[in-house]
């Protein structure tokens, strides 16, 4: 709970013993939410069966769909003499029942605690030519959020799949935590631009399916394994997020020597430009004119409404990456952030990537909590906030609207459909943002005009 | 109707009966390793139980994680201090692991009493923190000489076992606060409400009945529980277990230590409701209060059945199934929905004991479905097999009805809309209803499947036709 500033550190406070009300969950969800990214996979945590349960239960609030997350169930005993009988069950039950592609194995943080050498055990039973195929990552959540948990999952699947070789016309694209919307847009542009993609992790239909007949274990899409080979074969790698260092496009760097493209998150048009130059690039083509209209409509709707951001101050709430993303396109539209909070251990990367976006007298709270969010908050007075659904008991009691973006949205529906990357995210942020701001007025004002 | 979905496992068989054909469900015994249990940890266990308590500060020793998930997600409602709606954490790391949590505990207590001046403190154990061996209980000894308040650790790591042993280590944990408050002027009649949760104020439902009976309610422990009221409770001459699951074990305990008897009821459904009261105007024997009972079950029937009825013409028929953690509420949702007319078909929990699948087979059908401690594929499975209109379950199962586009009600504690006492089933009835009757039901593939097309109503095409 250090706070730091882009331009003027204040004095660092003393770490506090105790969080109260926490702005991060546990990696092992990350490393669950990768894996659902995968076509054909369940993921299974390793450890006592309440992670699974919390997991589930808090990923399901926001997503609304199915999460069938499978756990090996430790016991007392387990705690004692080891999971290994626990993990080679549980492998045993999941492949008869989901009937996967593929099991992707967590730990949490009392598998990791008690030593286990999960790797090794996952070794002794694929040794079984019959057991089902496994991809693991150790996500103790003691040593970091959900954030690292994604990231590290991420890596980790990269560098247990892809295959070097000879370079073929495609490309990968790590888009992070990013919502099924965003997923979906980026699938859009690729295919647009006729750019071959890996997009990985891909959950815009597993965690964003259509009403069933009959319930599919596993929901249909995500990457498949057979592309996740040919990931070393890209011609490069594309991977979003500012804060990112170096985030997992490193592995194929290492281990398949893919270049690799380090972007922010596509919000607002300089931060999609760069993106959206860097695809259409790979690509060959120019961007298509259907996007470059998605690109004019935008500034002209930032032409309409510009008046009604001037000597405005937002408080940003979130994911480190998409914190500095919307801070980028916030400060492009003359919305100057106030302050940018992330529950995230980003050791200072937060602060350094506002700089380098050009962000200036924000303050920057990095590792912190809602209690100290709430703080700054009441004392700094910010017009907007823009965070997720933790962030409405202070955006109430303060009277500040909240505008609801990235993880996790546990009071609204439709969290998998909220678009935020893209010149078309950006807009209907811009939209969503402007609109706020008016009924604020609108609504706190003696005469409440309908003509405004 | 197939008794086992086709990818059900072999382990998990012995768990499932059927209603009349003599087969009993095992039950009590730990979750399948793979199997996607709805059930939870030892830790969710105590912290549910305990969370209730709005003037308590209850601090989670261990990884952020298990504070995050359970940060004011239920609806247990307080009428004054409200500190359970706060997330308090040791937010343990690295470095604890290695060096250990206890100084970094004992630091987060005195921060955090001295901040809120709770007037007592639960500490959490978690699995790391059981793992890396910090000793909680010397910390919490610490802490009450210093503050002069009680400090309680629960024995909540979570690999101890299921919500059970939480309940088990919770009530514990308030076995420490019994017994040390002062009783005088309670009177003879009175009772200690346990495992009643408040959920969306419906204690105080339960209270006002209570109070036009004349029984004086002492202690609500588990729900808008209060410290001081819980630590003179053992002045009450009754104690009445709601969730029969989780208190049974301290209702027990007060009675071989207090000699206070307990009853064990369920305050949802009209039937359930008002045999509750009437068991606990039956204990004290006094024809008075019986009499005042009966005016209080004639007065809160009247208001609710025409509304019941008239609902009930087009709930009539309809098939329900339900999965739920305790068994009472089992037993009081079968009840209920065959108040309205419907028909379960399958019905399940997390902690059912062999007794409570015995009472649950006298209760339902001939042909119903229980099933002990199942999994999103299993219910999906019944659901469909069942051709179910509702589902009742809690966040966790939403998700399984909603995907097949079933209709789905929470009754879990995560809810915003009380559900017991006689107004509460008014509430469930028109909950039930909403949900069933919604006319989307009829575009879900599920339902489109089985007619040609679905019936909507569409406007009338003009069709001109040359004479």
């Amino acid at each position: 709970m250090i706070a730091l500033s882009a331009t003027e550190a204040p004095a660092a406070k003393p770490q506090r013993p105790a969080a109260t009300n926490t702005c991060r969950v546990c990696a092992p969800l990350g490393a669950v939410l990768a894996f659902r990214g995968i076509r054909g996979c369940v993921p299974l945590v390793h450890g006592s069966q309440g992670c699974a349960t919390y997991i589930r239960r808090y990923l399901i609030s926001h997503f609304r769909e199915p999460m069938d997350v499978a756990s090996t169930s430790f016991s007392e005993s387990t705690t004692v003499f080891g999971g290994k009988s626990n993990l080679t069950e549980a492998i045993a039950n999941l492949a008869s029942q989901y009937r996967p592609e593929v099991i992707g194995v967590c730990t949490t943080c009392l598998a990791e605690t008690i030593g286990e050498d999960t790797p090794g055990m996952l070794r002794d039973i694929a040794r079984d030519a019959s057991a089902p195929k496994t991809l693991f990552v150790a996500t103790p959540s003691f040593k970091g959020c959900q954030h690292r948990g994604f990231h590290d999952t991420v890596a980790a699947v990269l560098a247990q799949t892809a295959q070097g070789g000879d370079r073929l016309r495609q490309i990968n694209l790590l888009a992070g935590p990013v919502s099924p919307a965003d997923l979906r847009h980026l699938r859009e542009v690729v295919d647009q631009l006729g750019l071959p993609t890996i997009l990985f992790p891909d959950y815009s239909d597993t965690l964003d399916g259509p009403s069933l007949a009959e319930y599919t274990p596993i929901p249909a899409g995500g990457v498949g394994l057979e592309q996740l080979a040919r990931a070393g074969r890209s011609a490069c790698t594309i991977q979003l997020g500012a804060v990112l260092d170096p985030g997992p496009g490193q592995v194929l760097l290492d281990r398949c020597q893919v270049p690799l493209k380090r972007l922010g998150l596509p919000i607002g048009i300089g931060a999609t430009d760069a993106v959206f130059d860097a695809l259409a690039e790979e690509a060959g083509t120019p961007l298509p004119d259907r996007l470059l209209a998605e690109r004019g409509r935008l500034i002209d709707a930032y032409v309409d409404g510009h008046k009604y951001f001037a000597q405005k101050r937002v408080a940003v709430v979130g994911d480190p990456d998409l914190a500095a993303a919307l801070c980028g396109f916030c400060a492009e539209i003359g919305l100057a952030p106030a302050l940018v909070a992330t529950g995230a251990a980003t050791g200072g990367r937060l602060s350094a990537a506002l700089t380098g976006l050009g962000i200036k007298g924000a303050e920057v709270l990095d590792d912190t909590d809602h209690d100290l969010i709430a703080g700054r908050l009441a004392a700094l007075k910010p017009d907007l906030i823009l965070g997720p659904s933790k962030s409405y008991p202070s955006a109430r009691a303060l009277g500040i609207p909240l505008v609801r973006v990235g993880f996790p949205i546990h009071d609204r529906i439709g969290a998998g459909r909220v678009l935020h990357l893209g010149y078309r995210g950006t807009q209907r942020l811009f939209d969503e943002i402007a609109n706020t701001l008016l009924a604020h007025n609108q609504d706190t004002s003696e005469i409440g005009y309908a003509y405004q | 109707m197939s008794l086992a979905p086709d990818s059900m496992l072999g382990a998990r068989l012995p768990q499932v009966a059927v209603v009349g054909d003599g087969t009993v469900v095992a039950c009590d015994r730990p979750s399948v390793a793979g199997s996607v249990t709805q059930r939870a940890c030892t830790f969710c266990g105590s912290r549910v139980v305990l969370y209730p308590i709005g003037d308590a500060l209850h601090l989670v020793h261990g990884p952020v994680g298990c504070a995050a998930y359970t940060w004011d997600i239920r609806g247990a409602l307080s009428s004054g201090p409200s500190l359970h709606r706060l997330s308090f954490n040791t937010d343990i790391r690295e470095n604890e692991v290695i060096f250990g949590g206890e100084k970094k505990l004992l630091r987060a207590l005195r921060e955090l009493i001295t901040q809120h001046q709770p007037k007592a403190a639960f500490v959490y154990a978690t699995c790391l923190t059981g793992v890396i061996g910090d000793d909680v209980e010397a910390v919490c000894r610490t802490a009450t000489a210093e503050f002069g308040i009680p400090v309680i650790p629960v024995q909540s790591e979570g690999f101890r076992g299921t919500k059970k042993q939480g309940y088990s280590a919770a009530c514990a944990a308030l076995a420490q606060l019994i017994g040390t408050g002062d009783t005088t002027g309670i009177g003879k009649v009175s009772v200690n409400i346990l495992g009643d949760f408040n959920i969306a104020g419906e204690i105080w439902t339960i209270k006002s009945y209570l109070e036009r009976m004349g029984v004086e309610v002492v202690a609500t422990m588990t729900g808008d529980g209060r410290v001081d009221a819980i630590r003179r409770s053992h002045g009450a001459t009754l104690n009445v277990v709601q969730c029969a699951g989780s208190m049974t074990a301290l209702a027990k305990m007060m009675q071989e230590k207090y000699g206070i008897p307990y009853i064990q009821v369920s305050f949802f459904g009209l039937e359930d409701c008002a045999d509750a009261l009437y068991q606990i105007a039956r204990h004290f024997a006094d024809p008075a209060l019986l009499a005042r009972t009966r005016q209080v079950v004639r007065e809160e029937t009247a208001a609710v059945l025409p509304e019941l009825a008239r609902l009930r013409t087009d709930l009539n028929g309809k098939v329900a199934a339900l999965y739920v953690g305790g068994a009472f509420k089992a037993f009081s949702l079968v009840k209920a929905l065959r108040q309205l007319g419907m028909r379960v078909a399958m019905a399940g929990t997390q902690t059912g004991a062999q007794q409570d699948y015995e009472h649950l087979k006298g209760l339902c059908d001939a042909g119903t479905i229980l099933a002990d401690d199942t999994n999103p594929l299993e219910l999906a499975g019944w659901l469909a097999s069942c051709d179910v209109d509702l589902f009742i379950g809690g966040v966790k199962e939403r998700p399984v009805a909603y995907k097949l586009g079933i209709g789905f009600c929470d009754h879990n504690h995560e809810r915003k809309i009380g559900l017991a006492g006689f107004a509460g089933m008014a509430a469930f009835a028109r909950e039930v209803h909403a949900t069933v009757m919604s006319p989307v039901w009829k575009l879900v593939p599920r339902r489109a499947r089985h007619a040609a097309r679905a019936e909507l109503p569409v406007a009338p095409v003009a069709i001109e036709v040359a004479p």
